[in-house]
């Protein structure tokens, strides 16, 4: 089948889609945006976090159907390297970043959370990212990028 | 397309040895562009699955592949009779099969492997392929192995290894004897990059594999000897790793890829799922333990006897050194004047088990840690004061005989975790996120007891046991766009551990660089050994400073040379050739001018010995790393719900050179022992994995995991390289012990298994 989408602004289009494939097999193997990773593809690990008309969900339980004619937006459409978005920024610089292979869905993940509440308390940090997995950090550096990034937002956006 | 080219890191920020510059691929792993093994991508490439087997021990009577041949989009179907070469990989011993031949030895081993043009197409070509199998009474247990009428494994017997340490001339009894059993379930690495990788034919009988793993060259001899072509031919390049822990020690999809793509001639990408990697990879040895302290009544320990049974599953992989390290470091970092120690590693037809962050150390802690706390209570003493004077010095000998002659400050690790800051007593109003059970709302606080645990640890640092453990590096330094550039190449593979940043960091010191090219980690070098075992920094690092050095010595002595001095009054500094006085002589870039000065090193640290085969003296290991926990946990002992409330530590790193990188170290180390003493477990029954899946295997999440206060203390190791020690293992030895003490304290129960489960707390069967 054909799948026609807008991924990071862009209409996109893949062609000859399985109908059993995921969208993160779709954005991985099809559009080259391989940003979105595919640690479980079972839902449990959180790191093929994407937006998907504004919410986030697991592409890896979104058949690539369900995305058709819809908006997504990756990690890959946050910013880039020379615009990295605030959390990215954060991340790098408070060492949330190890392996970094559950770090594209943290960071879709915390840039939900800090969109819906601007200055998050530990207790709600930790509730909003219990749905993705890092198996390096043990966490705290995460955390310490989520208050970063919003004590950055505050000081643009006061 | 993403070029599977290797991965290129350079930074021009500034960060010597001590500074904490940020990674340089951190920018790369934000935006999504870096490139992992299981995002590598070539034109006209197809994609491998594997076949494995249902049953823990069975016969092949016979295999028809035409089936699954006959799928339309099929390339090609291999079983052993097409690996060209000896049908038989493994770390230690080769005995493993690349492909079952004629029998298979644990559920999930390999029989057949499948190219197709959609990983889809080959998974539904993979199941047509038919498999006659007689099933084989089956090992499922390491005690059953020991038994010489079970059935044998392999032709030699079901014993990998069986380390024997007598020291002493003492009795093994005392005035106060404590024993116990401890068991400890299966680990899993649950590294999140699934295995993956890339393999490329070249055309003229080669082959190009673009992998994640730790240890390219003895990934590459093994591949070779499977495939019966020389190095040359079979080309290793690292791609993007998502985290290792061991598990990618061994070989998973290496030698399937580069036969898929050399019988079709195509491109082949491998990519297994979360439940294949689950039987794709060695798990950390379940162990069953016996342990028999004896004390004087003041405390002091007088011997120490051990029972160690590993179950090794049903390939050695690495259980011969595991043994070495859960028998020689088996009694904790602890003074014992006699030592009577039998430590096991058996085959069994469970899932073969292997190298693990912590490796052999992480089950025994669970057992010396829980014995001297016993022994601290049947003396009244608190569970520091039984630790502290019976904490190993520097100048003592520990159980091998061998002399600790570097710091080993047990005493001052414990008591300084001991005098960290507590976390506050609960009030009156709880956060439901903070409580045992969480937001599913199984209790306000009610029922809720609070527990204090304490655990001590001592690992080696590097390979053992007269291991010829050496790193190579080649530095090369250049003007490029009229900057002098130093490129480090090494074969050191980056598993998010940050050694990319370290080699940047030591070329900026020993060279007076700024900018630094991190070449891609590739088999075009020599080998740097294995990234585990905590050595990279030491031992590549080691290599990468003995490079720099030997790249300096020819710049000052061709500076010397030219402006008529001697070398030894010269430095390098800021890109300048300064004099003793500091003053700038030439600059580096003229010096060079279009010349490149090279050189490639080979580094080892001091030589290791086999121990004597009936007592186990001997100097085994080059290094000692030592950490100390404590726990603080919240029990809902009514419903054996855990929540960790605290988890600090204290670790003595040598000398930090890159201090960010070593606290984020402990924090993901403490949270991997954790893990094992609360929730992680592959429950094997007969022989069969029952939970292969992140729904049904659990790792902690961010709101399992307690804020951890961390003393880091550099007492530098006059032997190796700038003082260092190594850092990743210790705290996923001590934090696990401590969190179990904790819960022991708070429900009062002896709790002699982890992980620890609900009915376990509250008694209820």
């Amino acid at each position: 089948m054909r799948i026609t989408a807008t991924v990071n602004g862009e209409p996109r289009q893949a062609d000859d889609v399985w109908e059993g494939e995921s969208l993160l097999y779709v954005l991985r193997e099809r559009l080259g945006l391989p940003g979105s990773k595919n640690a479980c593809e079972q839902g449990e690990c959180g790191s093929c976090t994407v937006y998907l008309d504004g919410v986030p969900v697991c592409a890896c339980l979104v058949a690539a159907g369900q995305a058709q004619g819809r908006e997504v937006v990756t990690v890959e459409g946050l910013g880039s390297r020379d615009a990295l978005d605030p959390v990215q920024q954060a991340f790098v610089d408070a060492g949330a970043v190890q392996c970094g292979f559950c770090t594209p869905g943290l960071v879709v993940a915390a840039h939900d959370l800090l969109a819906r509440n601007t200055r998050p308390s530990d207790p709600e940090i930790r509730e909003a990212l219990a749905g993705n997995l890092c198996r390096c950090t043990g966490y705290e550096a995460i955390l310490a990028a989520v208050r970063l990034a919003a004590d950055r937002n505050a000081e643009v956006a006061p | 397309m993403t070029s599977p080219a290797g991965i290129r890191t350079e930074s021009t920020a500034d960060g010597r040895i001590g500074d904490s510059p940020l990674r340089p691929d951190g920018t790369a792993k934000v935006t999504g562009e870096f490139a992992y093994a299981s995002d590598l991508w070539h034109d006209d490439m197809c994609w491998g699955v594997t076949l494995r087997s249902p049953h823990p021990h069975a016969r092949i009577r016979a295999l028809d592949p035409g089936p699954a041949l006959a799928v339309p989009g099929v390339y090609a179907v291999l079983t052993a009779d097409d690996v060209p070469g000896r049908n038989a990989v493994g770390l230690e011993h080769a005995d493993q099969p690349v492909l079952a031949d004629g029998v298979v030895r644990y559920q999930g081993e390999p029989v057949a492997i499948v190219a197709a043009d959609h990983p889809e197409t080959a998974r539904r070509a993979a199941d047509r392929i038919v498999v006659d199998y007689e099933p084989l009474p089956a090992v499922t247990d390491a005690r059953q192995a020991l038994d010489p009428s079970s059935p044998q494994v392999h032709p030699g017997g079901n014993v990998v290894r069986h380390l024997k340490i007598r020291k002493g001339a003492g009795e093994l009894s005392a005035p106060v004897v404590v024993s116990l059993d401890f068991a400890v379930g299966m680990q899993d690495q649950a590294f999140l990059g699934p295995e993956s990788g890339l393999a490329v034919p070249d055309g003229a009988g080669g082959v190009d594999l673009y992998v994640a793993t730790q240890w390219l060259h003895v990934d590459q001899r093994q591949i070779c000897q499977a495939l019966d072509l020389p190095p040359e031919q079979v080309r290793l390049t690292l791609a993007g790793v998502g985290g290792a822990f061991g598990g990618r020690e061994d070989l998973s999809m290496h030698v399937h890829a580069c036969l898929l793509a050399m019988h079709t001639g195509k491109p082949v990408k491998m990519v297994y799922n979360r439940e294949e990697s689950f039987f794709g990879h060695v798990h950390r040895h379940p162990a069953t333990m016996r342990y028999e302290f004896g004390a004087e009544p003041d405390g002091r320990l007088v011997y120490g006897r051990a029972e160690i049974l590993f179950d090794g599953g049903a390939y050695a992989s690495s259980t011969a050194a595991v043994v070495g390290n859960g028998g020689t470091m088996g009694l904790g970092p602890y003074r014992f004047p006699t030592v009577h120690v039998d430590c096991w590693g058996l085959y069994t037809n469970n899932p073969p088990c292997g190298a693990m962050r912590g490796f052999g150390c992480v089950q025994a802690a669970y057992a010396h840690e829980a014995v001297m706390d016993e022994l601290a209570d049947r003396l009244g003493l608190d569970r520091v004061a039984i630790r502290a004077p019976n904490g190993m010095r520097e100048g003592d000998e520990n159980i091998t005989g061998q002399l600790i002659d570097s710091a080993a400050p047990v005493a001052e690790l414990i008591e300084r975790v001991r005098d960290l800051p507590l976390p506050p007593e609960p009030g009156q109003a709880r956060d439901l996120r903070n409580l045992p059970g969480g937001v599913a709302n199984t209790t306000h606080g009610e029922g809720v007891v609070r527990g204090v645990g304490y655990a001590v640890t001592y690992k080696n640092v590097g390979f053992s046991e007269g291991f010829d453990d050496y790193s190579t590096a080649r530095v090369r330094l250049e003007v490029v766009a009229g900057e002098p550039v130093a490129t480090v190449h090494t074969a050191a593979a980056e598993v998010g551990q940050g050694l990319v940043t370290v080699e940047q960091q030591i070329a900026r010191t020993e060279l007076g660089v700024e900018r630094v090219t991190v070449h891609p980690k590739d088999t075009q070098v020599g080998s740097s050994g294995s990234t585990s075992a905590s050595r990279q920094t030491y031992v590549t690092g080691g290599a990468v400073k003995a490079a720099c050095e030997a790249v300096r010595a020819l710049v000052l002595a061709r500076a010397a040379a030219l402006l008529e001095v001697p070398a030894a009054a010269l430095r390098l500094e800021h890109a300048k050739i300064v004099d003793a006085g500091g003053e700038v002589l030439t600059s580096l870039a003229d010096l060079l001018g279009d010349d490149a000065v090279e050189q490639t090193v080979e580094w080892r640290h001091r030589p290791t010995h086999p121990v004597d085969p009936e007592t186990g003296q001997g100097n085994a290991h080059v290094q000692y790393a030592f950490s100390a926990h404590r726990a603080v946990v919240d029990v809902d002992v009514e419903l054996g719900l855990v929540k960790v409330v605290a988890l600090d530590t204290a670790q003595d790193v040598g000398k930090a050179l890159n201090p960010a990188a070593v606290i984020g170290q402990i924090q993901g180390g403490s949270v991997q022992g954790m893990g094992l003493a609360l929730m992680e477990e592959v429950v094997v029954t007969d022989g069969r994995i029952r939970n292969p899946s992140f729904t049904d295997y659990l790792i902690p999440t961010i709101l399992d995991t307690p804020p951890m206060q961390i003393q880091v203390l550099e007492y530098p190791d006059p032997h190796a390289p700038y003082g260092v020690r190594g850092v990743g293992e210790p705290p996923t030895i001590s934090s696990g012990p401590a969190v179990a003490a904790a819960i022991r304290q708070a429900c009062g129960r002896p709790l002699r298994r982890v992980p620890i489960r609900p009915e376990h707390i509250t008694g209820v069967r």
